[in-house]
């Protein structure tokens, strides 16, 4: 079995006809683990036993009964899931020291779903704590690297989860995505990566951070597998109002489709200075493979793009400082000194956006701007199907890069942003290779667009395969 | 707006508003890096957002409600509850004081 490329689409077929046992799967997993973690560290926590125990019962269901993958679609896939979902009698630190002994008695929704599907969990992964980070290295514990070179950041904030499914750890790493968080670590692990419709997948259990911009994804190698786990997880949740009641597509049953006449708006906004040439040049050449494949590309306008990112850092930091506040040291963990630098910039960042005087000059304006962006991506959505632009202005950037520098580490997440303001859907797909590193590519649609965006990848996808290009432990 | 600089007072202030402490070293940091970034989100200034409404639920969810009944299939008892905790007196959490007399 080689882990490191395996597909859930493969692993299925070959659970199923007998040709590995869960039991051999999960073993390999955690055999990954320990030949690699100690450098990359992606995992906090590790499920090892309960894991194995669990693979030998569905060896058992599947021995027993043939079409209990019909019951349950993802029997036997190994999950990893960021530290912010809530796992029964499973440590959930949300990144961060101040809960860093917290086990929960509950599970989040989604867990509670995929458990359910039969997915196995390896364990919780590292994370910007609390979320708050673009490249991994706001954990409150050691910063994950980039299995394609270890010098390097895996993006962030679902930095282990990321790395985890990268280096063949597990075949889906969960995420959530507030700004950036699934699709950068997905853009520079070489993964597919989705950050849904606001609304589209509960957050239920999900450790919050900015409540009206958190949405909750997932990362896997190619994109039929993560089609395959937004049906599971996708839907309207008793327990999270805001979860929309639109109808949950069949996501994989259309992937194939042709997308012949299909418009492509490219936001003339994105491809400005400060974009990478090699980031750049990689994007033309994906573009003129989904030319090939029937799409025409147009010139489109997003014109506040430029206030994106501002309204972004008044709007987030401000529901931050309101989500952190219930960590006072009286019902968990340890007392407010303990929160990292991070945390503490956007608390008192938050704070300052709030506070009297201010409400007006900086929450109220951004939430105005914020429906001006909204609109800006509504107006183009007239003209053209989806848009294509970057993931990352840059290559992925080198440890320590940016850590002195919040501002500059903001503005990593540029191209971003933009798509949690409107609460839209966006798909990471590779780009390509520059310079040996992963480039990352976005596919973004209107609200509730995710099957059309996964046909349009899933097309990309087969014409060019960079899922087949797995890491090599540069610089390890 | 002119160019933003974070005095102490400030810093202290809003520390105070968020209920963190903050050694010196930290004060300095973040006068510096939070000035930097309150700079930045000032330009939001340049944008007329006359007659614009502001966006706080971003499908149009209005008034979402559920019947006022318990469920019990996913409340905790309090045994559930308290299954992890290291800290309890009877089906209770154990914390420290918070009022002091």
């Amino acid at each position: 079995m080689n882990l490191l490329s395996l597909t859930i689409k493969d692993a299925s077929e070959k659970l199923k006809a007998g040709v590995f046992s869960c039991r051999e799967l999960v073993v390999e997993c955690f055999s990954n683990i320990k030949k690699h973690d100690k450098k990359i560290n992606a995992f906090l926590t590790l499920n090892e036993e309960k894991a194995i125990k669990k693979a030998i019962e569905y060896d058992g269901l599947i021995k027993k009964n043939k079409d209990i993958f019909a019951e349950k679609p993802l029997l036997g896939i190994p999950v990893a899931f960021k530290d912010l979902f809530t796992t029964k009698d499973l440590r959930t630190t949300a990144g961060s020291k101040i809960i860093g002994g917290y086990t929960p008695p509950f599970d989040a929704t989604v867990v509670k779903k995929l458990v359910d599907a039969g997915v196995i969990i390896i364990g919780k992964t590292n994370q910007d704590a609390w979320g708050h980070g673009s490249s991994g290295e706001n954990t409150d514990y050691d910063a994950t690297r980039n299995p394609y070179d270890l010098s390097r950041v895996p993006g962030g904030s679902s930095s282990g989860s990321g790395a985890a499914v990268s280096y063949g750890a597990s075949l889906v790493g969960t995420g959530t995505d507030t700004g950036s968080s699934v699709r950068l670590p997905a853009g520079f692990c070489n993964l597919v990566g989705l950050k849904p419709t606001y609304g589209r997948v509960s957050r239920y259990g999900i450790i919050a951070m900015a409540s009206s911009f958190d949405t909750i994804g997932h990362m896997t190698r190619t994109v039929y597998d993560n089609a395959k786990v937004l049906e599971v997880t996708a839907g309207v949740d008793p327990y999270d109002g805001t979860t929309v009641p639109v109808k949950v597509d069949q996501y994989t049953k259309t992937l194939g489709q042709s997308i012949k006449g299909l418009k492509i708006g490219l936001p003339k906004e994105y491809f400005v200075k400060g974009l990478d040439g090699k980031v750049d040049s990689s994007i033309k050449n994906s573009l003129k493979v989904l030319e090939k494949l029937g799409a025409t590309v147009h010139e489109v306008s997003l014109p506040h793009t430029d206030y994106a990112m501002a309204a972004y850092y008044i709007l987030v930091p401000s529901e931050v400082s309101s989500n952190l506040s219930r960590y006072d040291g009286v019902r968990y963990g340890l007392t407010r000194e303990v929160f990292g630098a991070e945390a503490k910039r956007r608390i008192m960042l938050g704070s300052y956006t709030l506070s009297s005087g201010y409400y007006d000059a900086y929450y109220l304006k951004a939430a105005k701007v914020r429906t001006l962006i909204k609109k800006d991506f509504e107006d183009a959505f007239k003209t053209v199907d989806v848009l294509v632009v970057p993931t990352s202005p840059s290559l992925p950037f080198k440890i320590g890069e940016k850590t002195n520098d919040p501002l500059k580490m903001y503005l990593s997440d540029i191209f971003l942003c933009p798509v949690n303001l409107a609460g839209i859907p966006a798909l990471n797909v590779q780009s390509g290779f520059a310079d040996g590193l992963p480039v990352g590519m976005q596919i973004i649609g209107p609200q509730f667009s995710e099957q059309l965006l996964y046909k349009v990848a899933y097309l990309f996808e087969q014409e060019t395969q960079y899922y087949k290009i797995r890491p090599e432990f540069k610089n390890g | 707006m002119a160019k933003k600089n974070l005095t102490r007072e400030d810093i202290l202030h809003i520390a105070k508003l968020g209920n963190l402490t903050l050694n010196e070293k930290e004060i300095e940091l973040f006068k510096k890096q939070l000035s930097s970034v309150i700079d930045y989100i000032n330009k939001l200034q340049e944008v007329n957002t006359d007659k614009v409404e502001p966006s706080s639920q971003i499908t149009g969810l209005t008034d979402v409600l559920r019947e006022d009944k318990v469920d019990d299939k996913r409340t905790l008892t309090p045994d559930q509850a308290l299954a992890n905790t290291k800290s309890k007196e009877g089906s209770l959490f154990k914390v420290k004081a918070i009022l002091t007399e």
